[in-house]
């Protein structure tokens, strides 16, 4: 068993929450006095941070939610001033108003620590070459991955997500052994293999990380056996560094938290009461260390449960159950995040009117696929073909960008959908 | 080693220390740096038992020492040299370090006292040529290395430092962290140190932590603290020009 940081990784519980004490003391204290949005927050409900005294008194403070993040849009909510920040990052989802998050130069170390953990958790060291095929840019992740590597001292390349067969003799030539992509991406690179006629036999690879969108353990099985590798999951959001807040051990029984960093809870979504270990709930994370972006209990809308139990690989951080599913109702597609609000925005200003519509996520050949399914009404509907068809080619330009890849529009009779199911989700994770 | 939870100290009615915590680990130097009132001092005071506790608990090797008296400290092995070299004046060196070590002579007789003091001299060999002197004809940096022999003299496992750099040249500074390091390394010691001259003493620190008007604002490692725009403009005086927006 391989650890980064043993000291902190198997660091006994009661240090933990002393550390953990610590850090929430000085960050609340932080953000009290540099953060606008958190100092009216605290004030309303009469709480001075000098105040906490224990761990458990974080649940009286009020949940942070997107929303909160962007109406603080650009950098209303940062901790430093911008002279301090080093790199920003905006998060996957296309709201509107964006989500700018910042980082300082010590905020960049600790996110190389905690990928770093991540990676040598699961065996990389520095003979290994790590191909990092995640969109840099669009996504923070690979920024960190990158990071966590090299602090290991591993060969990284970066090579973005995209042209699949040259990846594939790349990794071939560069005698990659560590793959980094979302499960789409890696069974894009298997089918390239086969279309190319290439024996994954004759690569040098050992070992997957991926992320970046919920995927099934069938489809960890497919990886596993066709690429002849170990894959791992892992968990991030740009909010929260990216990469490095949760990651799978190689015991794979669900996904240690860096608890020197990140306080988890699980609530109900509902009611936003604190529910107890192994029920399924919402994540919702604090940071203690950051320093230019600090998020007090963050609602990162996803669905997990928590086992504080001990794990077979001897770290004593708490681990939460694979995330598959949301609470709110943003799809996570190939990576990417878009929620029914945004598709009818747009379907609103093709057309001047929102549409009723539905949008079904498919997976076809182990390929997200999105279609936007529009009940066709009078402004949707022409008598000349024509025109029809460059109606429908309008709105599927408009869609496909905003999205990145190619979404489908298929036009039907009213009546057809349940129009109040806004989102059709048939892949299966679990 | 040490650990504070939610220390609350007051002088009077003005709340000092509010909720401090924070832990010393066994053979860390750790720094408290932080401006003049943010209550480091206090929070030094606290922990030595020269200053009570009102709320909040403080463990010292897992054993909890709230609320315990000075002499009873010392005893357990946390000496405490306090700010401004209080030595005794008007004694001379041998005296002081003789005083320094009451307690090696009270358990263990003459003899060990006076091969306590050789190690001292040894430790710290301008002091063996100014021994038979008054102490306070000594200069300030050879005052420093006597508060902190005559703090040695107990046989410490933890040492409180409090600003052990007030009023010395920058070349007997450098001398006296120099020492303390060696003390770390040599003797095992772990050490908590209050400094004004945050950069000399971070540079030998494992972790340091951000005192703002009685409460923690940031804890950090010792280099990442050295690297902080922040803390370099408040509290290495570097940077003075530059404003927040």
């Amino acid at each position: 068993m391989t650890y980064w940081n043993e000291q902190i990784e198997c660091m006994d519980r009661e240090t933990l929450s002393q550390v953990q004490l610590e850090g929430l003391q000085a960050t609340l204290n932080r953000v009290y006095k540099n953060v606008r949005h958190y100092r009216k927050l605290f004030r309303e409900i009469d709480f001075m941070p000098e105040d906490l005294t224990s761990l458990d008194m974080l649940q009286q403070l009020p949940l942070l939610t997107r929303r909160d993040l962007s109406r603080n849009y650009p950098y209303d909510m940062f901790a430093v001033p911008l002279r301090e920040v080093v790199r920003l990052h905006t998060t996957a989802f296309n709201f509107e108003q964006p989500v700018v998050i910042g980082f300082t130069a010590n905020d960049m170390a600790n996110w190389a620590e905690l990928t770093a953990r991540n990676l040598a958790g699961i065996g990389v060291t520095r003979e290994d070459v790590v191909q990092i095929a995640l969109n840099f840019g669009i996504m923070s992740g690979p920024f960190g991955i990158q990071l966590g590597a090299e602090a290991i001292g591993a060969s990284v390349i970066p090579i973005s997500a995209g042209k699949l067969r040259e990846q594939v003799k790349i990794m071939r030539d560069f005698k990659t052994s560590v793959l980094i992509s979302t499960p789409t991406v890696a069974l894009g690179l298997i089918n390239a293999m086969a279309e190319l006629d290439m024996d994954p036999h004759g690569m040098a690879l050992k070992y997957g990380i991926f992320g970046a969108e919920p995927w099934a353990e069938k489809t960890r099985q497919e990886i596993e056996s066709r690429l002849f590798i170990s894959a791992s999951d892992t968990y991030g959001l740009t909010e929260v560094f990216g990469p490095g807040v949760a990651w799978e051990c190689p015991a794979k029984k669900g996904l240690h938290i860096a608890e020197d960093h990140f306080i988890a809870e699980v609530i109900d979504p509902a009611t936003g009461e604190v529910l107890p270990p192994g029920e399924e709930g919402e994540l919702v994370i604090t940071t203690i260390g950051k320093e230019a972006f600090p998020l007090i209990r963050f609602r990162t809308g996803d669905l997990t449960r928590m086992d504080n139990t001990q794990c077979a690989c001897g770290r004593t951080h708490c681990r939460i159950s694979r995330l598959f599913k949301r609470c709110d109702d943003v799809l996570v597609v190939r990576g990417t995040s878009v929620t029914p609000d945004q598709i009818g925005r747009i379907l609103a200003r093709v057309s001047g009117e929102e549409p009723r519509f539905q949008i079904v996520v498919d997976r076809e050949e182990s390929k997200d696929q999105l279609v936007v399914v529009i009940e066709a009404t009078d402004t949707y509907f022409f008598d000349e073909m024509k025109k029809q068809r460059r109606f429908v080619e309008h709105l599927h330009r408009e869609i496909s960008e905003f999205m990145g890849w190619e979404v489908n529009i298929r036009l039907v009779e009213p009546g057809t959908f349940d129009p109040y199911q806004k989102v059709v989700d048939n892949r299966r994770f679990e | 080693m040490l650990r504070l939870v939610n220390v609350n100290s007051h002088y009077g009615l003005v709340r000092v220390l509010k909720n401090v915590s924070m832990h010393v680990g066994q053979g860390e130097i750790v720094t408290l740096i932080g401006a003049n009132g943010a209550g480091k001092t206090t929070t030094l005071r606290t922990i030595s038992g020269l200053h009570p506790v009102k709320a909040g608990r403080i463990y010292f090797q897992d054993r909890d020492i709230t609320g315990w008296p000075a002499e009873r400290l010392v005893e357990l092995g946390i000496a405490h040299v306090p700010e401004g070299r209080q030595i005794f004046s008007p004694m001379s060196v041998n005296d002081n370090l003789e005083l320094g070590g009451h307690l090696v002579y009270k358990h263990y007789g003459k003899k060990r006292l006076k091969s306590e003091i050789d190690q001292m001299l040894d430790l710290f060999p301008v002091l063996g040529q100014r021994r038979p002197q008054y102490a306070g004809t000594l200069s300030g940096g050879e005052q420093q290395m006597l508060a902190i022999a005559m703090a040695l003299m107990s046989g410490p496992r933890m040492l409180l430092l409090d600003e052990p750099s007030m009023g010395l040249a920058p070349m007997i500074i450098r001398d006296i962290f120099a020492r303390i390091a060696r003390l770390q390394q040599e003797r095992k010691l772990t050490v908590l140190l209050i400094e004004q001259n945050a950069k000399a003493a971070l540079n030998i620190s494992d972790r340091g932590y951000v005192m703002e008007t009685g409460r923690i604002l940031l804890e950090e490692e010792a280099g990442a603290l050295l690297a902080n725009p922040e803390v370099k403009r408040a509290y290495l005086g570097r940077d003075q020009r530059e404003v927040w927006e």
